[in-house]
């Protein structure tokens, strides 16, 4: 086996859930999520850090899976689209936002979407339209124009400002 | 159709039933599918325009630990027939890998077959190829005029497709026209490029002798293409179409794709999975759309009433050209826009080049088609010094005058354009907005107000082919619905397509609901196989409001109509007495003498003796519904209804342009748009602004560019630009409702949304902001280092 191909062992939280996984050093993050784990919610578009599809949080910071190596993730704390979910599986505030204001069509931007959105409500619960605007910026959707996101998020934010 | 009767859940707000699965990470793409044992393809792509390969070293490809399979084209095409492509075009050998020549940067060479992406991967750099390179043909004029250097020598030419078309006289009335004008526009190379790539997986069952597909694909002819391909019957391959499919507007085909793992399945004996990167995608995979040059020529009175138009449209279709060359005969439904023009010629032209072919994108050729229709209008207002609102409105169809018959044949169906258009203008507040763009002029500043008054044909039909090709004749464009009712009363409508973002489900589920007077949460809806599925085309052609809609609105009719027969039965009153309500039947002048719907339902499938005569047992309906207007062909005229029903959009947008570096910044959009009945108006309203972005896209920056050797510039995202949250304005967007006559609800198509609008309102808020300097542009896409040179130099 060549040296590429030799697994290394590495530890993170994922969701919540610490695991232990031995891992290829050249297996990008958004595949071992998908891959490895299942997590098919995060989603590939580019593979090239663009469109923003694939982002979760690492430590709490949005980022993007498709141009960081798993092995690179060790001892970090994950979170993607699966992870926003309440503790009995059903929506989180953000994630009925987006259904009760159609913040997507196909789906396939919108776990980057959310992950985006997140983080900007989890440190700011009253963002300004630009501040919305830089927070998505990165992320790519070729469904829906973005109004219907923005639209959602704004949602999102007045009813996080309302339950505290 | 009853537009009176109280709707509860049609036109209501209600959360789209998809969304759910897509925000908690539970949609399932075609890349969530995993089974067991699953082997993984990638593909070498050709770095030449047009090459002449002379081999192909395989053998350390093969040698790789973990590759199972390395397949060229050569081995392929002695196994499989060529891909059936749109024209009959018999020397044109459309393969899914190059079979001896390459005609294009990207085209796939050779698929290696591996245990997974990576090695897959891996082996592509261990294949060798001795290409020999040949002189290219990029320039699709000179491909036209070119006998030498010939995209595929055995065919002759260059030339796919060379038509012309006469409705009316021309002649005559360009002769008795006051005025005439011509322009030359320029369609670039753009796309509608979804988020997801294409991808498919592939299961060769040898005890079922079924060919197992799952596919990232909105497509009419999927399965009858990979048959015919193969070389199996139609009934050997399951599509399945309970998947997710990332994005599509159009170009989801996968044809070649959906071979090569089909034919590796069976082969190797294990399910193969093909996902493109990014990079195959944008090269070579189904990502191109029209590419296209308009000179027309309009003939027009001094009050701005225009006579008579003469559209030349050549269309650069690339190496291999599919549906491409349809994509110009589409158009034809709506070839004069929503004005009273007595007379058109059209010569409709499709040339092959050495580049990536060409797909159908969002609208079938109907976006450019309408940016140059508008283009047309606006410059006859210029060169009459006539205001572009005043030229539309003395030449806009009225609402008295529907339905329309125009020169082609085509009948729109209902309209009020004028009130649309003003509802465009109070919503841009169009006052304020020229007080704003005088006073940014004033300033120093460079300002425009867009105005594009534009059609959506919806509905879909077959038969411009036939204007093609008569041979081709298609004259059904029909969709169905399946409902059926369990023995607990629960009701499933099943649908024989997959969905690409549009909310099928939803709609289904809406009519379905409003007809059976059942909640539609309460209802299920599933998308079935293809080898269950009854016919359908597709959700391509704004079409499946129209289609699936009523197709579901006679499902449900239907099951109504065996409900009632079961209670007249029972409760012993001809039909006509009883009142369905909610499920329950009852005496109109008795209402407590009733069946309910669970006593319905059982009696269905427990109580054949309680069934009237000759009844069978079981509770479900199917119900095709044939596309309103189709089952015509041509006349000798060529005249021919194409798509039934006719939206309208009135775009208002306002820019201001940047006259040092060029940049176009979009500040402003008002959108009136006319879909008839909204089914849904969260979902409407999505596919109207997400098609109004995409159309700013096409219009300012994004392109498939080629240098002048034929090599590819935009195989990435940081190259091919697309518009992000920054780009994209504030949109304001208002609904009117002129009911269509033809459809179950009175809804229209909707899905091609703003995209067919956008560009030509774009370039027209440019070509405004232009004219105080005398300069005016016809090309898209307008990128800033166009716009900047033509302001600094006077040239693009």
């Amino acid at each position: 086996m060549s040296e590429a191909m030799r697994k290394i062992e590495i530890s993170l939280t994922i969701n919540g859930r610490t695991q232990t996984l031995a891992v290829e050093p050249r297996l990008s993050l958004s595949d071992m999520l998908r891959d490895e784990l299942r997590l098919n919610g995060t989603h590939i578009g580019c593979e090239h850090g663009v469109c923003g599809a694939c982002s979760i949080l690492l430590d709490g910071v949005p980022i993007r899976s498709c141009l960081m190596l798993a092995v690179q993730a060790d001892g970090h704390q994950i979170t993607t689209v699966e992870g926003m979910c309440n503790e009995d599986q059903t929506p989180g505030i953000l994630q009925e936002a987006f259904q009760d204001a159609h913040g997507m069509q196909c789906g396939y931007c919108t776990p980057g979407m959310l992950i985006s959105a997140q983080a900007l409500l989890t440190a700011n619960n009253d963002p300004s339209l630009e501040e919305i605007k830089d927070a998505i910026g990165g992320n790519l959707c070729r469904c829906t124009g973005y109004t219907q996101i923005i639209e959602s998020i704004q949602l999102a934010a007045s009813r996080m400002r309302e339950a505290g | 159709m009853n537009m009176e009767r109280n709707l509860h859940y049609v036109a209501t707000k209600r959360r789209v039933r998809e969304d759910k699965r897509f925000v908690t990470g539970q949609g399932k793409y075609v890349q969530d599918v995993n089974l067991p044992d699953t082997k993984h393809a990638a593909v070498l792509p050709s770095p030449y325009p047009r090459a002449r390969i002379l081999s192909i070293e395989t053998a350390a490809a093969e040698a790789l630990d973990g590759v199972q399979m390395v397949l060229t084209g050569a081995q392929l095409a002695e196994d499989c027939n060529p891909i059936r492509l749109g024209l009959k075009l018999p020397e044109i050998n459309w393969y899914p890998l190059a079979v001896g020549m390459t005609c294009y940067v990207g085209e796939w060479v050779a698929i290696v077959v591996a245990d997974n992406a990576y090695i897959a991967e891996d082996a592509l750099d261990l294949i060798e190829v001795d290409y020999e390179p040949l002189q290219p043909i990029v320039d699709p004029e000179q491909a036209f005029d070119e006998t030498e250097l010939l995209v595929h020598p055995g065919h002759g030419s260059n030339v796919l497709y060379h038509g012309n078309f006469l409705w009316g006289d021309v002649d005559s009335d360009f002769a008795g026209a006051d005025d005439n004008l011509s322009f030359r526009a320029r369609w670039g190379r753009s796309s509608t490029v979804p988020i997801e790539t294409f991808g498919a997986l592939a299961r060769w069952d040898e005890g079922t002798e079924i060919l197992d597909i799952w596919a990232s694909i909105q497509m009419p002819n999927f399965v009858e293409l990979m048959a015919s391909t193969l070389g199996y019957p139609l009934n050997c391959i399951r599509l399945h179409q309970d998947v997710d499919v990332g994005g599509s507007y159009g170009v989801k085909r996968g044809i070649k794709q959906s071979v090569l793992v089909g034919y590796l399945s069976r082969k190797l004996r294990v399910p193969v999975r093909f996902i493109e990167d990014r990079l195959a995608n944008m090269a070579g995979s189904d990502a191109h759309g029209p590419d296209r040059i308009f000179d027309t020529e309009v003939a027009f009175n001094k009050d701005g009433v225009i006579k008579s138009i003469k559209i030349r449209a050549l269309d650069d279709a690339g190496a291999y050209p599919g549906r491409a060359p349809f994509q110009l005969a589409k158009p034809i439904s709506a070839i004069v826009g929503p004005y009273k023009i007595n007379s058109v010629k059209y010569e409709a032209i499709s040339v092959c080049t050495n580049k990536s072919g060409q797909v159908p994108v969002r609208g079938f050729g109907q976006a450019p088609t309408n940016y140059m229709i508008e283009m047309a209008v606006d410059n006859v207002a210029r060169h009459l010094g006539l205001d572009r609102l005043e030229i539309r409105r003395r030449n806009l169809i009225q609402p008295d005058e529907f339905p329309y018959q125009i020169p082609p044949g085509s009948k729109y169906d209902s309209g009020n354009y004028p009130v649309v258009l003003q509802k465009g203008l109070d919503l841009a507040g169009y006052d304020e907005l020229l007080a704003r763009r005088d006073k940014a002029r004033a300033e120093g500043r460079l300002a425009g107000i867009g105005i594009a008054t534009v059609l959506e044909p919806g509905g879909g039909n077959n038969i411009f082919e036939y204007l093609m090709d008569p041979s081709a004749e298609i004259t059904t464009f029909m969709e169905g619905c399946e409902v059926r009712v369990d023995a607990q009363g629960n009701i499933t409508g099943i649908m024989g397509t997959t969905t690409s973002g549009q909310g099928h489900e939803t709609m289904m589920a809406t009519i379905l609901g409003e007809e059976l007077q059942i909640d539609p949460d309460e209802i299920r809806i599933v998308h079935s196989d293809s080898l269950n599925a009854l016919p359908t085309r597709s959700p391509i052609a704004s079409r499946m409001a129209i289609m699936l809609g009523s197709a579901a609105a006679g499902a449900a009719g239907k099951i109504k109509d065996r409900a009632m027969a079961i209670a007249a039965h029972n409760l012993d009153r001809p039909v006509a007495e009883l009142e369905y309500s909610g499920g329950t039947i009852s005496d109109r002048n008795d209402p407590g003498h009733k069946l309910t719907w669970a006593e319905v339902c059982f009696i269905a499938y427990r109580a054949y003796h309680k069934l009237p005569d000759g009844m069978e047992p079981g509770f479900q309906a199917q119900y095709v519904f044939q596309v309103p207007g189709g089952g015509q062909l041509p006349d000798e005229n060529n005249r021919v209804q194409v798509y039934p029903c006719f939206s309208f959009q009135a775009h208002v947008p306002y820019v201001e342009i940047d006259p040092g570096t060029g940049r176009v910044s979009v500040l402003d959009y008002a959108i009136a748009h006319d879909c008839g009945t909204v089914i849904n108006p969260d979902i409407v309203r999505g596919m109207v602004i997400g098609g109004l972005a995409h159309g700013i896209g096409a219009a300012l920056y994004e392109k498939f560019a080629y240098d002048d050797e034929g090599q590819f510039l935009s195989a990435t995202f940081a190259d091919y630009l697309m518009p992000s949250v920054h780009e994209i304005p504030d949109v304001k967007d208002v609904e009117h409702c002129t009911p269509s006559p033809l459809t179950s609800h009175g809804q229209k198509g909707s899905g091609e949304g703003g995209y067919l609008g956008a560009p030509a309102a774009i370039a027209s808020a440019v070509n405004d902001a232009l004219h105080p300097l005398g300069l005016h542009i016809s090309e898209l896409p307008m990128r800033m280092h166009k716009i900047e040179a033509l302001i600094n130099d006077g040239n693009t």
